[in-house]
C-alpha cells in the first residue's frame, strides 16, 4: 500500500542535500530513513492546543551561501544589542540563515579540546562523537512527524564539546539568525559536557519575517555526564510569520546538573517541549521559561522533567504573559519514575492576564510511581492585582509604570536567571517591546 | 513659602452601598502633626482610603482639596504627586521589584522627563535614610514587601515616606506590630520630616507612639465622624479612659442600641 506524500522532498533531494555538505555516511544514511518515517508519523500532540491547521510541513529549503561576517558593525542593530558593548567576540558563533557566518572560541579552551564549531564541521571532524549522540537518546528520529522531519532536512546548528573536567567560565554564545526566509530553519544543537566538566551556553533565534511565512524546527539535545553542569540560556524572537517547533531535551547523569532558563518571545504560532531526563542518582535539574504572547498568537509550552535516579531534584518554573487576543497553554510534567527514591519534584506555572481577550492556562501535572519522594505543584491564571496597582499608584507611578513594574517583577526569577547580562538585558527589552 | 492645606469637608464614603463615613470635617496643614483616634472598626481606615483614592472606597458626598485643588477628581497617582502620601497599615507585597527600583521610579515619577534623580544621587540619599532608620542595607536590594515581617513593612514605609517628602502624610496605624526599639527609630524618621512644609494625619490606637510623636491635635473618630477634637491632652486621656466618657459626654449610643431604639 502507497501512502500518499505529502512532504515537498524526496529522497533525491535528501541524497543530493547530504553530498553536498560532504556528510559522513551515517548522516545520508540517518537522513533518508527520516524521511521514509515521516510520512507515516503523527505531529506532535501539544496537550490542549490543536495544531493541525498549522503549517509545520510546507516550506522552502534552500541551501544559499550567506556571508561572512568579519565584525560586529556589520550587524543590524537589533542584533548589535545581543551583545555588550565590550563584546570581546570570542567564544562565539553566528549563523547568518544557514551559514555559519562566524565562529570563534579562545586559543585556551582550544588546548583544552573544547569544540565550539557549526553541526557540519562537528560532523566532518569529529563524526564518530557526533554519531553517538545525535538523535539517539534524547530527542528521537521517529519520536513524532516533526523530529523526523527536522532528522532528514537538518540544515544548521552548532555541537558543543566540553572534554572530561574541563570548566568552562565565560559562557558561550550562539546567535542564529534568520535573515530571510528563503529556507526554513531545522536547526540542531549539540552540548556534550563530558564527566566533571561545566559549561554555560546562550542561544539567541532572530528572525524579523512580520509578514513572509516560513518554519522554524529546532532541536536541541544536551548530555551532562556524571558530575558535569550545564546552564543552557535561550532567547527565541522569531518574527510573527516564523511557525515554530522546539524540542529541547536533556539527559543528566550522576550528580550531574541541567539548568535551563528560556525566555520564548516569539511572535509567531509556537509549540515548545523541553524535556530533561534525570537518569543518574542525584542528579539534578531547574526547567524556567518565561513568555509573553501577544496579537493572534497561538502558544503551548512543555516543560517537563522525569525522574530515573534516587536522590535527584526536579523544579519547573513558567511564567507567562497575555495580552491582545494571544492564547497560551503551559503544562508542567514532573514525573518521578519508579525507582527514584528520595527525590523531589517541584513546580509552580502562573500567567499573567493583561486583556479580556486572551487566554491562558496553566497545567500542573505530577505523575509519582515511588512512595518515598516529595512533590509539590502551584499554578495560577490571574490578572493583575488591583491592590497591588494601587500601592505603587500611590507612590506616584502612572498606571502604565505600576503595570510595568509589576510584570518586570513577574517575570524576574526566570529572567534573572539568563546567564549572560547582555542578552539578560536584551530579553528585558524585547519583553517592554511585547508587552507595550 | 508656607505648607500645603488638605481640606475635608462633610465627607461621606461608602463601601460595597454600606455608608461608613457620615460626614467627616477635617483640616491638616503644613507644619501641623494631628492624630485620629477611635475604636476599631469606626473608620480611619476608611478616611485614609478614601483620600488617597483606594478603588473600593466610594465618596458618596462631600469635599476633599489640597491647596484649594479638587483631589477627588484625580487619580491616585496624581494625588501621589499632587503631594499627597499614604503610609498603609496592609501595604501590598509587589514581587520582582526590589524597595530600591520601585523608590528610583516613585522618585523619577515625581520629576520632569529628562531630570531623573541621577543615580549616585539616589544611592546616597537611600543609604542615608536606610542607616537613619536602621534597616539593613540589603533590604533595598529585597523584593518589596515580599516576605518582609511588620515591623519590616512599617519601617519601609517610613523610608518611603522619608525619600518621596510629600507634603500632606497619612500614617495609617505605623506602630502597629512594632517593637519598642523599632517605635523609636520610626518615630526618629516621622520627626525629622517635621517643618512647615510638612503636615501629617497620624491614626493610632496607642498613646505610646504619641510620646514619641507630639501631635498639635487629637481627634476622636466615632461612627464615621470625627465626635471631639482636642490638644495632646486628648489622647492622654483616651489611654487613661477608654473612650466610654466620650460617648456619655456626647450621648452617642452604640450602633445596634441605636437601631433597636429607631
Ligand atoms: N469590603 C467591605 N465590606 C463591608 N464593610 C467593610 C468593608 N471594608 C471595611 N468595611 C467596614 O468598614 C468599617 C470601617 O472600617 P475601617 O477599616 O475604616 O476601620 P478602622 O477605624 O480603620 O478600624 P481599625 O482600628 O480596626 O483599623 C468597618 O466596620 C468595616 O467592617
Ligand atoms: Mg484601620
Amino acid at each position: 500500500m502507497t501512502v500518499e506524500t505529502k512532504l515537498p522532498f524526496n529522497q533525491e533531494y535528501i541524497q543530493a542535500f547530504s553530498k553536498d555538505r560532504n556528510e559522513p555516511g551515517w548522516m545520508t544514511t540517518l537522513r533518508s530513513k527520516a524521511l521514509e518515517m515521516a510520512d507515516s508519523l503523527d505531529m506532535p500532540k501539544p496537550d490542549k492546543t490543536k495544531i493541525s491547521n498549522w503549517n509545520f510541513t510546507d516550506f522552502q529549503h534552500s541551501y544559499k551561501e550567506a556571508a561572512a561576517i568579519a565584525s560586529l558593525n556589520e550587524l543590524p542593530e537589533e542584533l548589535k544589542a545581543y551583545f555588550a558593548e565590550d563584546a570581546s567576540m570570542e567564544n562565539l558563533y553566528i549563523q547568518r540563515n544557514q551559514t555559519a557566518a562566524y565562529n570563534s572560541l579562545s586559543q585556551e579552551l582550544q588546548d583544552k579540546g573544547v569544540i565550539f564549531t557549526d553541526i557540519f564541521t562537528a560532523m566532518n571532524e569529529h563524526s564518530d562523537l557526533v554519531e553517538k549522540y545525535y538523535m539517539n537518546d534524547a530527542v528521537a528520529v521517529d519520536q513524532n512527524r516533526l523530529t523526523a522531519l527536522h532528522a532528514a532536512l537538518m540544515n544548521g546548528g552548532i555541537f558543543v564539546y566540553v572534554p572530561k573536567n574541563v570548566q568552562i567560565e565565560d559562557p558561550l554564545q550562539a546567535i542564529f539568525w534568520q535573515e530571510d526566509t528563503d529556507s526554513a530553519l531545522l536547526n540542531h544543537v549539540l552540548v556534550v559536557a563530558e564527566e566533571g566538566s561545566s559549561v554555560t551556553y546562550v542561544e539567541n533565534y532572530i528572525s524579523h519575517n512580520d509578514t513572509e511565512e516560513t518554519v522554524a524546527n529546532l532541536v536541541t539535545e544536551v548530555f551532562a555526564h556524571d558530575n558535569a553542569q550545564v546552564a543552557y540560556g535561550a532567547v527565541d524572537n522569531f518574527a510573527a510569520g516564523t511557525t515554530t517547533y522546539v524540542n529541547r531535551r536533556g539527559v543528566a547523569q550522576r550528580d550531574a546538573q541541567i539548568n535551563w532558563a528560556l525566555g520564548q518571545m516569539n511572535d509567531g504560532n509556537t509549540v515548545s517541549e523541553n524535556i530533561t531526563y534525570l537518569l543518574g542518582d542525584n542528579s539534578n535539574s531547574e526547567a524556567k521559561a518565561v513568555s509573553v504572547g501577544r496579537g493572534k498568537q497561538t502558544q503551548n509550552f512543555t516543560s517537563s522533567i522525569r525522574q530515573f535516579g534516587k536522590q535527584t531534584d526536579a523544579y519547573i518554573l513558567q511564567r507567562g504573559v497575555m495580552k491582545g487576543a494571544a492564547t497560551t497553554i503551559f503544562n508542567a510534567i514532573g514525573k518521578i519514575e519508579h525507582g527514584g527514591t528520595k527525590s523531589n519534584s517541584e513546580q509552580e506555572s502562573r500567567v499573567l492576564m493583561l486583556s479580556e481577550k486572551s487566554r491562558g492556562d496553566a497545567n500542573p501535572i505530577l505523575l509519582i510511581d515511588e512512595d518515598d519522594v516529595t512533590a509539590g505543584h502551584a499554578a495560577s491564571v490571574g490578572r493583575v492585582d488591583p491592590l497591588q496597582m494601587y500601592y505603587l499608584m500611590s507612590r506616584g507611578l502612572e498606571q502604565e509604570e505600576a503595570e510595568r513594574l509589576v510584570i518586570h517583577g513577574f517575570l524576574a526569577p526566570v529572567v534573572a536567571q539568563l546567564p549572560i547580562e547582555s542578552v539578560r538585558k536584551q530579553l528585558t527589552q524585547v519583553i517592554e517591546r511585547k508587552v507595550y | 513659602m508656607s505648607g500645603s492645606v488638605l481640606e475635608i469637608k462633610n465627607l461621606h464614603v461608602s463601601i460595597e452601598d454600606k455608608e461608613i463615613l457620615k460626614g467627616v470635617d477635617l483640616t491638616v496643614k503644613g507644619g501641623e502633626f494631628h492624630a485620629i483616634m477611635g475604636p476599631n472598626g469606626t473608620g480611619k481606615s476608611t478616611l485614609a482610603s478614601a483620600i488617597m483614592g483606594h478603588p473600593k472606597y466610594e465618596v458618596t458626598e462631600g469635599t476633599i482639596t489640597l491647596d484649594g485643588e479638587d483631589v477627588l477628581e484625580m487619580e491616585v497617582d496624581e494625588r501621589a504627586r499632587a503631594g499627597l502620601f499614604l503610609a498603609m497599615q496592609y501595604p501590598s507585597e509587589i514581587s520582582g521589584v526590589t524597595t530600591s527600583d520601585f523608590l528610583r521610579s516613585a522618585i523619577n515619577a515625581k520629576r520632569e522627563e529628562g531630570d531623573e534623580i541621577p543615580l549616585m544621587k539616589f544611592i546616597k540619599e537611600l543609604d542615608k535614610d536606610l542607616d537613619y532608620l536602621d534597616i539593613d542595607q540589603n533590604m533595598a536590594t529585597r523584593y518589596l514587601n515580599e516576605g518582609f515581617s511588620g515591623g519590616e513593612k512599617k519601617r519601609n514605609e517610613i523610608l518611603q515616606l522619608m525619600q518621596l517628602k510629600p507634603d500632606i502624610a497619612i500614617l495609617d496605624e505605623i506602630d502597629s506590630g512594632l517593637d519598642i526599639d523599632a517605635l523609636k527609630v520610626v518615630s526618629k524618621g516621622i520627626n525629622k520630616m517635621r517643618s512647615d512644609n510638612f503636615g501629617c494625619l497620624i491614626i493610632t490606637h496607642y498613646q505610646r507612639l504619641l510620646n514619641y510623636i507630639t501631635p498639635d491635635f487629637v481627634h476622636v473618630m466615632m461612627q464615621g465622624r470625627v465626635v471631639k477634637s482636642g490638644g495632646p491632652e486628648l489622647a492622654k486621656r483616651l489611654e487613661a479612659e477608654g473612650y466610654e466618657w466620650i460617648k456619655e459626654e456626647l450621648g452617642i449610643e452604640d450602633e445596634e442600641t441605636a437601631e433597636q431604639n429607631a
